[in-house]
């Protein structure tokens, strides 16, 4: 555990000096900020911004920080040399998933605020968004598991990420992105943020969707370990 | 020319024997596809010793390197590192490996305290060993400077530093000084030989032979997988004394090359009695010369 402390902290200041992976944590939840105070739309759904951010920062931000760290690690051979430090692979994406997961969470105690929850509404919501947080950090630590390059991991992750992220945007537009997009953890997420913010109850699908994503991640996960490794 | 005299030691010497030494290597082979890049490698390496592994690049160097310290399984063949078979190391054997490799990242953001000080928390050594390494490799001043805004020297010596932050007994430097400058080059030798003083065994690959004269108490010299021979520098220069010639220059111009031959001494006590001589030069053979007798090849290819 104190190795996984240890691989937290470095985490923080590596991140704190590379501006690509910072910006990822900060810029959704400070677009929506923005976007909640400059625009104010009649008949738009109540903190509109807000869900429609908040799920790109989950889309985006965990699965490819998870990505672009692991992959980075990998090709300059510093995860090697954790290993040589005694660090053990789970310590070592306990420290990694943890500071990803505390910073996704950051931004997503920035949204909850700005959404205006209170109380159990705030859990929920904190909740909500965990949920898709970690579907996605499982992605990103699939990509960077199994790619060894961090050109590779950008190539397959931005993709990844834009499908997740963007997709529940897009089903707003159009019926059959509507229809495709309902069996994406994304989009459940979207639509559990938009029940709690209109008061209204959370459908069993949403819940078995995202439960079924975090298995099937969790599978995916287990299979790209056992693969490659982390070396 | 097998390796002969490995295989024999490793016949004469008991099992028990073979544990007692820092590094036993025995029969290794290794191949990458159809390639055969380490071909039935035996060595053994005494506690407190630097040993050197010379050999032109592609040798299989940092393969071997990679082997001992149980980044690379061998094909065939056994390694034991301080009797810890390396084949399935155990955890524990890697707080008493330091290696310095060419391919061992940095973390290019972080300063070089901070480099050090992640290794440090991981050893769980107090935080002061991290200024005292800084200074041992003369990096203090540049402690705040991220790692990738240091020059190749000095990247060097802060993996090198890392390496023996938490005093190894078995250190593996990987072409410690390539590409350095001479007074870097002078530098990290005093600080091999003071590790080991302190009691580190020293295992390192060079193609610079005279790097591995001035460090190592013996070399292995490696060539297409195979070592071709073995033993102390001096040693392996007196064995291969037949390659020592005479440079004559005589007053009238002429230069004479001359073999280490009865023939030629009866030659060359001609021309002192003439006193035709204006010079003479006996040449030694060295590591590279014997090299390129072995192997028809030059350490430096």
């Amino acid at each position: 555990m104190k190795n996984s402390i240890i691989i937290f902290r470095k985490q923080v200041k590596d991140t704190g000096r590379n501006l690509a992976l910072g910006i990822q944590f900060i810029m959704f939840p400070l677009m929506a900020i923005i976007m909640e105070n400059a625009i104010q739309v009649k008949d738009m759904p109540p903190h509109f911004f807000v869900g429609m951010f908040a799920v790109m920062h989950i889309g985006m931000a965990p699965l490819n920080v998870m990505a672009a760290v692991i992959s980075e690690e990998k090709e300059k051979n510093t995860l090697r040399m954790l290993f040589f430090g005694s660090v053990k692979s789970v310590e070592y994406l306990l420290g990694i998933g943890g500071f990803v997961f505390s910073a996704c969470m950051v931004g997503t105690v920035v949204f909850a605020v700005v959404g205006g929850y209170g109380g159990v509404e705030f859990l929920r919501f904190l909740l909500i968004m965990a949920a898709g947080i970690c579907v996605s950090m499982l992605l990103g630590a699939v990509i960077g598991i199994l790619t060894k390059s961090q050109i590779s991991a950008t190539t397959i992750a931005t993709p990844t990420m834009m499908v997740f992220a963007f997709l529940p945007m897009l089903a707003m537009f159009n019926e059959t992105i509507a229809k495709v997009a309902d069996y994406a953890y994304s989009q459940q997420v979207q639509l559990m943020l938009n029940g709690l913010a209109s008061g209204t109850r959370t459908e069993p699908k949403s819940l078995l969707v995202i439960a079924v994503s975090a298995v099937i991640a969790v599978g995916m996960f287990i299979y790209a370990y056992r693969r490659s490794g982390l070396l | 020319m097998e390796n002969q005299f490995q295989t024999k030691e490793f016949q004469t010497e008991d099992n028990k024997q073979l544990d007692q030494n820092a590094i036993a290597i025995a029969n290794v082979s290794h191949r990458f596809g159809d390639k055969e890049v380490l071909k039935n490698i035996s060595l053994s390496v005494k506690k407190r010793e630097i040993i050197g592994l010379l050999g032109p690049s592609g040798a299989g160097k940092t393969t071997l390197i990679k082997i001992i310290t149980g980044q690379l399984v061998p094909t065939s063949g056994s390694v034991k590192l301080a009797g810890c078979d390396m084949r399935s190391p155990s955890p524990a054997i890697y707080r008493r490996i330091g290696m310095m490799m060419d391919d061992c990242g940095l973390y290019e953001r972080l300063s070089c305290y901070d480099n050090l000080r992640l290794y440090a928390d991981l050893y769980r050594i107090d935080h002061d060993r991290v200024e005292e390494v800084l200074k041992w490799v003369g990096l203090y001043e540049a402690r705040k400077c991220p790692a990738q805004k240091l020059s190749k020297g000095m990247r060097g010596r802060l993996m090198l530093a890392r390496a023996v932050l938490h005093r190894p007994e078995f250190l593996f430097l990987d072409e410690p000084t390539s590409g350095l400058d001479p007074a870097t080059t002078g530098h990290i030798h005093e600080l091999i030989f003071g590790m080991c003083k302190e009691g580190t065994t020293v295992f390192l690959t060079t193609h610079n032979m005279t790097e591995a004269e001035k460090l190592c108490k013996h070399v292995a010299l490696l060539n297409e997988g195979k070592i071709v021979e073995y033993g102390e520098p001096q040693e392996i220069n007196r064995k291969y004394n037949h390659m020592n010639r005479l440079k004559i220059r005589l007053y009238s111009g002429k230069d004479l090359d001359l073999p280490n031959t009865e023939e030629a001494a009866e030659q060359v006590y001609e021309y002192l009695q003439t006193r035709q001589i204006e010079t003479i030069h006996s040449t030694e053979p060295n590591l590279e010369s014997v090299f390129l007798e072995l192997t028809g090849q030059r350490l430096q290819e």
